[in-house]
């Protein structure tokens, strides 16, 4: 038992070639195909069914030499003669046994659990890999609480399978069905007593961890209920006390605990009626063997050794026997788990590379939409966009306004293709990103998002995170031209410093310039800032563009605002309206034209309030 | 400053491929909590006892109920053993006693079982009733303590207390119990066999110290094994549920393969760890199953050679032979509660922690209740504050607020506008000076009085998990639909509410994330109408909301002003303008005072900020307003 059987040094083609194998496995059953990606393991799996085997073979003959131990002692079988001698034999043979017992039980253990980790390695891989090439039509719809029970719970289920289920057959097989035709084949009757505990004891425990597996993930949903409402509170502290608003939220939190606390006494109930009667059935068995058994011995057609015999395979098969009902739950468990693990292993990735895909070959960096139309996959008769014409070449700078929903994050979205246009078609340079391969493209088109994600690691990785093997200089630079660096020197640890959900927490506006500095570590042809600067201040904002200046000679830029001083610059700005271009130009022939954008500046640079009432 | 990171000069790919990527995934911060404690600590123990002692006599009755099921365990192997000396003679002189024997055996199962079903009924019914009160206590002291001590704590720290350290002692009530049960058992195993036979006992039971001295050694570094594979599965499960947050910015920044190959190394980690944990585990099964197999070949050889020469009742190898399996589960089973115990220790420690966090802002026993008729004004009598010693956040303001008048608090972020919001509600106390309400200093009030009378909009709408409907009479729970909805029409929020898939029983996703920032503030909006206080404290939220919804927002803040004394504070000029007074602060201090038109003349602070033309006068350059940065929070 040493590490070989572990997988060796970091093997990243290796681990590429585990995921294509899951994803081969495609097409059997649920159960199945568990096996299947099981049996890649073959070496780990014969060695334990082989030491399941022999273990449960020692197992059984144990009982028997007690027996002969007793009937020796008694001198039932050698008249006495050679008694001792025979005593030391099955002492020794007891002995060999025992430990061979141990060390094969140890074996069949280690590798069971060993090729359920080696799966579990595997699964998590697929799982991951899935996850992030999934496209954002799917993360849409599907929760992450969801993601997260598959990576998490349902990949645990599988896992056990073989050690908790397709092993314990076996194992189960040998130790009920040996056992029972020895005790059979020694006396019928009594035999059947012996075993008359096993169908009640199988059936009762069965019902009784599936019950309490599904009870077990009621009082989960419950226990969540209790700890959201803790949680909100916590979160909303200010809001609780500035409304006295305490007993109000300690009833709450009342309500919710009690429900869990019913639920969890029921638990408690059911778990200990099922234990408590098949003790008390296998107990009553054992009575029976023994008055029967006696009255045998006391008749004389059966020796005490014999008795003791049964008496042994009975609490022998005692453990395995409950076990049946680990068994029926495995399989239960497993055929739910791998359902939804391989349900979502097998998702159709909808934005994927075509089979002809070419890198993208970036020349003059000329964006164009042509005619475009969209619409979600999840609501295929809302139009979102129609008919969206543009074009904008390298050094350009193009404008987006509109109210929420019009559509304006939705053309950002479109360039990297984290959605397929349903009309028309983005090009760049010519080349329908559609059929372009889609590293190549999102290597070329950046999206700064409203609010994208920090990771819990130190700001210069955040900063860094599409281009890890930048150096420092460039780290702080960029930092510099999104006007984040004075204030990340001003922490303790600079650069260092931990960020995200354990670590520091930024403002809204700081966690936007971060945004900015990790995209500015990028050479796009293209470069999308979704309404990324809307909690910076427009002071900032404003030296931000001074100094991003010579950023954008070399690509296009493309600005989506609420803020109007945020794009009056630019050299050509859209209005969008219900997903449609309403009015275009630049800010002067805009201004000049007096139609939405007009009102919309009039409404922003100075409001009065006669001007508001007006706009309304 | 104006240098751009565009420059290609360290781009040789050569050198680059050569160093490691400034990659992680999943947290890189190891702020694991220690897991285990002392096993015993009187001080901790006591406290969890006064858990307990509620439910004292019900474990009174399962301990006696344990041991009168470890009783019966013991017995069983004894009945077999008399039934087979005495009840089963071949000459059928013991037929009766084999009866005997076997009613006393059945007896024995019976009381065996109601035994255990009250020992596990009573003790599993208990422990869960002691982990939802200790959750209670801790919650609702969470509830009163102070709110600086809150600022400080991370709410998902706070979970972990509330839920994982309370579930952890689960298992150590659980266990407790069970392991008096154990030592019973030990100790009864050990008297019977010694009992049965001195010589034999002794040498048969030679091999336990051995297994007790083989798990001493075995415990540290097993357990150690255990808690890595516990720790690399949460790091794996943590980069993935990282990996699933954040994947729209990973996907955007094409970071797919560098992401999967240092996952890869986590789940290697992970894989490593358990098969080191499985070896750890399965190792001690050979020893025991050898000291299991020395135990019986001596009773084999010695018991039966004492059998032989009838110096020992068959009956009683028997026995032996069947203690014998037994034997070493309670030592197993000892040796794995001890674990348990140490984790409780530090578990509970931390629960108590919770459990004692003083609360600094109590009812003084005299306070009194503010009544619906005082007069709806607010006072700062020479204010000092700070949340951290020496560094005070507001120094000697003073300024008064008439009833029925609307105060606009205007400054650069850090200038201690929040701070006079949370000092009128009285989440802290003043170091020097006072803040009066209603003509009385806020810490002569009951805090829910204050609560009824003077009602608060924060900067960032906090919705709870409930309807719209809920939400909006949050602070009335008992206010009629109707009102509600009045108050929703009034602020301008019914109309959207109406469009929402079920109007106003629609439920609320977590935290609101179904609704827009600027309704989420109508809503807000509405919550405050319907909590129909004299005074109402409101921070204008700063962040950018698109031009119609601000139209509204601004028109429901006219109707939420009225008739009622308002103090805001203000970001945006609209608003601003809209006060019959304004107050300037600057770094705590209050600088100007006065309306618009009086604060244009002057030719301040205001004046400056306001003909630079910013939408908003929250986190403006620092060169604007000629100071130094001011990066502390003041939320």
């Amino acid at each position: 038992m040493n590490d070989q059987s572990a997988p060796s040094a970091a093997a990243p083609g290796d681990a590429r070639m585990h995921v294509r194998a899951i994803h081969q496995s495609k097409g059997h059953g649920i159960l199945m195909r568990i096996m299947v990606l099981t049996m890649r393991h073959p070496w780990q799996v014969a060695i334990t069914v082989v030491s399941t085997i022999i273990a449960c073979g020692l197992q059984l003959w144990m009982p028997v030499l007690l027996g002969q131990a007793v009937d020796h002692a008694e001198g039932v079988i050698n008249g006495g003669a050679g008694a001792a001698d025979a005593l030391w034999t099955t002492a020794m043979i007891m002995l060999v046994v025992s430990v061979g017992r141990g060390i094969f039980t140890m074996w069949q253990n280690y590798f069971g659990e060993a090729v359920g980790h080696f799966t579990a390695y595997e699964l998590r891989l697929a799982v991951y890999e899935k996850i992030q090439r999934l496209s954002f039509s799917y993360h849409d719809k599907v929760h992450t609480g969801d993601l997260i029970t598959v990576g998490m719970l349902d990949l645990e289920g599988v896992r056990m399978f073989f050690a908790t289920g397709v092993l314990r057959v076996v194992l189960l097989g040998i130790l009920i069905g040996v056992g029972a035709y020895m005790m059979l084949s020694t006396d019928l009757w009594l035999g059947v007593l012996a075993l008359a505990f096993v169908p009640f004891v199988a059936w009762r425990s069965s019902v009784m961890h599936i019950t309490l597996r599904l009870t077990w993930m009621k009082l989960q949903d419950l226990l969540q209920v209790v700890s959201r409402v803790m949680e909100e509170n916590l979160g909303g502290i200010r809001v609780v006390r500035a409304f006295a608003a305490q007993d109000h939220e300690l009833e709450k939190f009342d309500k919710a605990s009690d429900a869990a606390l019913e639920l969890a006494h029921k638990r408690v109930d059911f778990r200990v009626v099922n234990t408590a009667v098949t003790n008390l059935s296998f107990f009553i068995s054992m009575g029976l063997v023994l008055w029967v058994g006696g009255e045998k011995v006391a008749s004389g057609v059966m020796s005490v050794g014999t008795l003791a015999t049964f008496l042994t395979f009975m609490t022998i098969l005692q453990m395995p026997v409950r076990q049946l009902g680990l068994l029926v739950n495995s399989f239960s468990r497993a055929a739910t788990c791998g359902q939804r693990l391989f349900a979502f292993l097998d998702q159709e990735v909808e934005i994927a590379d075509r089979p002809q895909a070419k890198p993208l070959n970036v020349t003059k960096g000329t964006l164009r939409f042509e005619n475009v139309g969209f619409a979600y996959p999840s609501a295929p008769d809302r139009q979102v966009l129609q008919g969206v014409s543009f074009e904008a070449r390298r050094g350009q700078t193009i404008g987006l306004v509109g109210a929420p929903g019009s559509g304006k994050s939705t053309i950002a979205h479109l360039i990297p293709r984290f959605y397929d246009v349903t009309a028309g078609a983005v090009t760049i340079d010519g080349q329908n990103v559609a059929d372009v391969s889609l590293d190549s493209l999102r290597k070329h088109v950046a999206v700064v998002q409203q609010d994208s994600f920090l990771f819990t690691t130190n700001i210069e990785n955040n900063i860094a995170y599409g281009d890890p093997w930048a150096k420092e200089t460039r780290i702080a630079r960029s930092a510099e031209s999104a006007q984040l660096h004075n204030y990340i020197m001003g922490l303790p640890t600079g650069y260092q410093t931990v960020v995200g959900e354990r670590g520091v927490s930024l403002s809204g506006g700081q966690r936007q310039r971060l945004n900015i500095a990790r995209s500015l570590m990028l050479h796009p042809a293209v470069m999308v800032f979704d309404d990324s600067t809307a909690a910076v201040d427009a002071g900032t904002e404003q030296r931000i563009r001074s100094a991003m200046k010579r950023f954008s000679r070399d690509r296009v830029t493309m600005i989506i605002s609420h803020r109007l001083s945020s794009l009056m610059h630019a050299d050509q700005i859209l209005f969008i309206e219900n997903g449609q271009v309403i009015e275009r130009g630049t800010h002067a022939e805009l201004l000049e034209l007096g139609g939405r954008y007009r009102e919309l500046y009039d409404l922003q640079v100075r409001p009065s309030d006669d001007q508001m009432e007006a706009a309304q | 400053m104006t240098n751009v990171a565009l420059d290609t000069e360290d781009e040789d790919t050569e050198d680059r491929r050569r160093r490691p990527p400034r990659a992680v995934v999943g947290s890189s911060l190891d702020k694991e909590e220690e897991v285990f404690g002392k096993a015993y600590d009187p001080r901790i123990v006591r406290r969890i006892w006064a858990f307990v002692k509620p439910y004292q006599s019900r474990i009174y009755l399962s301990v006696a109920a344990v041991l009168v099921f470890t009783l019966t365990q013991l017995a069983i192997p004894l009945l077999v053993r008399y039934a087979i000396d005495h009840g089963m003679h071949t000459d059928g002189s013991g037929r009766t006693v084999l009866l005997t024997v076997m009613i006393g055996f059945f007896a024995v199962v019976i009381v065996n079982y109601g035994a255990s079903w009250i020992q596990e009924v009573v003790v599993g019914k208990a422990a869960e009733n002691v982990l939802f009160d200790m959750r209670r206590a801790m919650f609702a002291n969470l509830q009163r303590v102070s709110l600086g001590w809150m600022d400080k704590t991370e709410v998902g720290r706070l979970m972990s207390r509330l839920m994982g350290d309370v579930n952890s002692m689960q298992e150590f009530l659980e266990t407790s119990v069970l392991s008096v049960g154990d030592i019973i058992l030990l100790f009864g195993i050990i008297g019977v066999l010694l009992w049965l036979d001195p010589m034999l006992g002794a040498i048969t039971m030679a091999t336990m110290p051995v297994l007790f001295i083989v798990r001493l050694f075995w415990l540290p570094p097993a357990k150690k094994s255990f808690m890595d594979a516990h720790h690399t599965n949460s790091s794996a499960n943590g980069a993935l549920a990282e990996g699933i947050n954040g994947v729209r910015t990973v996907q955007s920044l094409d970071r797919q393969k560098v992401n999967f190959d240092l996952y890869e190394e986590k789940a290697r980690a992970n894989l490593r760890a358990h098969l080191r944990a499985a070896k750890f585990a399965q190792v001690m099964v050979p020893i025991v199953d050898t000291l299991t197999g020395i135990s019986m070949a001596t009773v084999i050889v010695l018991g039966g050679q004492m059998v032989l020469g009838r110096q020992l009742d068959v009956g009683v190898m028997v026995a032996f032979l069947f203690y014998i399996q037994r034997f070493f589960d309670p030592i197993r089973s000892l040796t794995m509660q001890y674990s348990v115990f140490q984790r409780a220790m530090s578990s509970g420690s931390r629960i108590i922690e919770v459990l004692d966090v003083p609360v600094d802002i109590k009812d003084k026993p005299d306070a009194v209740a503010l009544t619906p008729d005082m007069d709806g004004s607010v006072e700062f009598k020479d204010v000092t504050f700070g949340y951290r010693k020496g560094q005070p956040v507001l120094r000697n303001v003073s300024f008064r607020v008439n009833p029925g008048e609307t105060v606009a608090l205007v400054g650069p972020t850090g200038s201690g506008k929040s701070s006079c919001m949370s000092l009128v509600h009285r989440f802290y106390d003043v170091w020097d000076g006072s803040v009066t309400v209603g003509g009385h200093d806020v810490r002569d009030l009951t805090q829910d009085s204050l609560g009824a009378e003077v009602a608060m909009v924060l900067q960032e709408p906090f919705l709870f998990t409930g309807t719209v409907l809920e939400n909006i009479r949050y602070h009335k729970v008992n206010a009629s639909r109707e009102q509600v909805v009045d108050a929703a029409k009034a602020v301008g929020a019914h109309e959207f509410i109406m469009s929402l898939a079920e109007g106003y029983d629609t439920k609320i996703e977590q935290r609101g994330g179904n609704l827009s920032l600027g309704q989420r503030q109508l809503i807000s909006f509405a919550r405050a109408l319907v909590a129909d206080a004299k005074i109402l404290v409101l921070d204008e939220a700063t962040a950018n909301i698109d031009s119609y919804t601000e139209m509204l927002i601004q028109r429901a803040l006219k109707r939420l002003l009225e008739g009622r004394t308002g103090l805001v504070i203000a970001h945006r000029l609209a608003t601003i303008r809209g006060a019959d007074r304004i107050i300037v602060l600057q770094n705590g201090e209050l600088l100007e005072t006065g309306n618009h038109d009086q604060l244009m003349k002057l030719g301040g602070l205001y004046s400056k900020l306001y003909t630079m033309n910013y939408a908003s006068f929250d986190d403006l350059p620092d060169d604007a307003i000629g100071v130094g940065a001011s990066v502390g929070k003041a939320t």
